[in-house]
């Protein structure tokens, strides 16, 4: 549980994300005037998915977005990779 | 607040750095072998290294009144090179009872190959003969998640391996829950640029009740603040939370961690 409440935690980040959010459109807004800016590629197709998944209601919003950048786990990897750790022995 | 930073490359860092950290707080450091910017190409080379680690540092820090203590390994981005690699962990032995070493690390993963994790399991077999605790570095951003789950996947394969004698460092959301759920301790690393800043790791304390986490700078040659720890301190009071939660984080869990080595002799001033 945070110490804090709703709004004071808003008192204290509410400039912080509201500069954040500006910082996001512009970036968006220099990538659409870009030479190839409007063209899907991606990184932009995963950046904006992960714009998207803000908006979920979910309590674990960070932990998401930080799967969504990473790369899959495979359960077999040391088969694949031919490595022997003592329970493949 | 007397504070320990258990992740600092103070090698990397001017005298300087040790004289703000006494100034905040800081009464030891915890400083990793890891890679020093190149690839080093002999074991001489590491000898060096450690002699740095072992004699040159403690005495830099002490005139501060700081505590520097250190683990040593060849790192992951090193490990490809894995003759050079076995070289170097059958010369680590000559180090291990010099005081202030605490154990084999920062040892892990980088790109999550089968060099690196040979030369893993190769330093685990070394902390095993020798009995000593691990401090462990993951991977960064797209790699952390499979190669912090690869790590995991090692670790518990080895029924020797005590999790309670092991520190994965630099976890973040996607993978804190996962490394203190197997009984291992974890390090959040609060880089200014690239990873978590002390508002998260501040989330991720209030989460996790700060129970084995501990917080550092992982200040290297690289953009970073070496006053990383007295950040989160600071974000921690503004944000109302206990003082003794956070000297539990920023104090007592190091103290606890450090304690499985018989080389940390420390009494709280
Ligand atoms: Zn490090």
């Amino acid at each position: 549980m945070s110490q804090q409440t709703a709004d004071e935690i808003l008192d204290a980040s509410y400039l912080e994300v509201r500069a954040k959010v500006l910082e996001l459109a512009a970036v968006l807004d220099r990538l659409d005037r870009a030479p190839g800016g409007t063209e899907r590629s991606p990184r932009r197709d995963q950046l904006t998915q992960a714009i998207e998944m803000l908006l979920a209601d979910d309590p674990d919003r960070a932990a998401k977005v930080q799967h969504w950048f990473s790369r899959q786990y495979d359960p077999d990897w040391k088969t694949k990779l031919g490595v022997e750790t003592p329970s493949t022995k | 607040m007397d504070f320990i930073d258990p992740h600092i490359h103070m090698v990397s860092r001017v005298t300087d750095d040790y004289e703000t950290l006494a100034r905040m707080g800081c009464v030891a450091v915890s400083e990793p072998a890891f890679w020093a910017g190149f690839d080093r190409g002999t074991v001489d080379g590491f000898r060096d290294y450690f002699e740095q680690l072992t004699a040159v540092e403690p005495k830099r820090a002490a005139q501060f009144g700081i505590q520097h203590y250190c683990w040593l390994c060849i790192n992951a981005k090193e490990a490809e090179n894995v003759s050079l690699s076995r070289e170097v962990i059958s010369m680590i032995p000559e180090f291990l009872d010099r005081p202030g070493v605490l154990g084999i690390g920062e040892i892990g993963l980088n790109k999550n190959t089968k060099n690196e994790a040979t030369v893993f399991l190769e330093h685990l077999e070394l902390a095993i003969k020798y009995d000593q605790p691990i401090l462990i570095h993951t991977p960064h951003l797209e790699d952390k998640y499979q190669g912090t789950r690869m790590i995991l996947d090692m670790l518990c394969d080895d029924s020797r391996v005590n999790p309670d004698r092991v520190l994965v460092d630099h976890v973040e959301e996607h993978t804190v829950s996962e490394v203190l759920d197997r009984g291992f301790w974890a390090g959040m690393t609060l880089y200014p640029v690239t990873k978590c800043t002390p508002d998260r790791a501040a989330d991720m304390i209030e989460r996790h009740a700060g129970e084995r986490l501990l917080a550092n700078s992982a200040g290297d040659w690289g953009i970073s603040k070496p006053t990383a720890v007295p950040d989160l301190i600071f974000t921690m009071r503004r944000r109302g939370m206990d003082e003794a939660l956070i000297r539990k984080v920023v104090h007592d869990n190091p103290v606890e961690f450090f304690s499985k080595s018989k080389q940390f002799h420390y009494t709280p001033r």
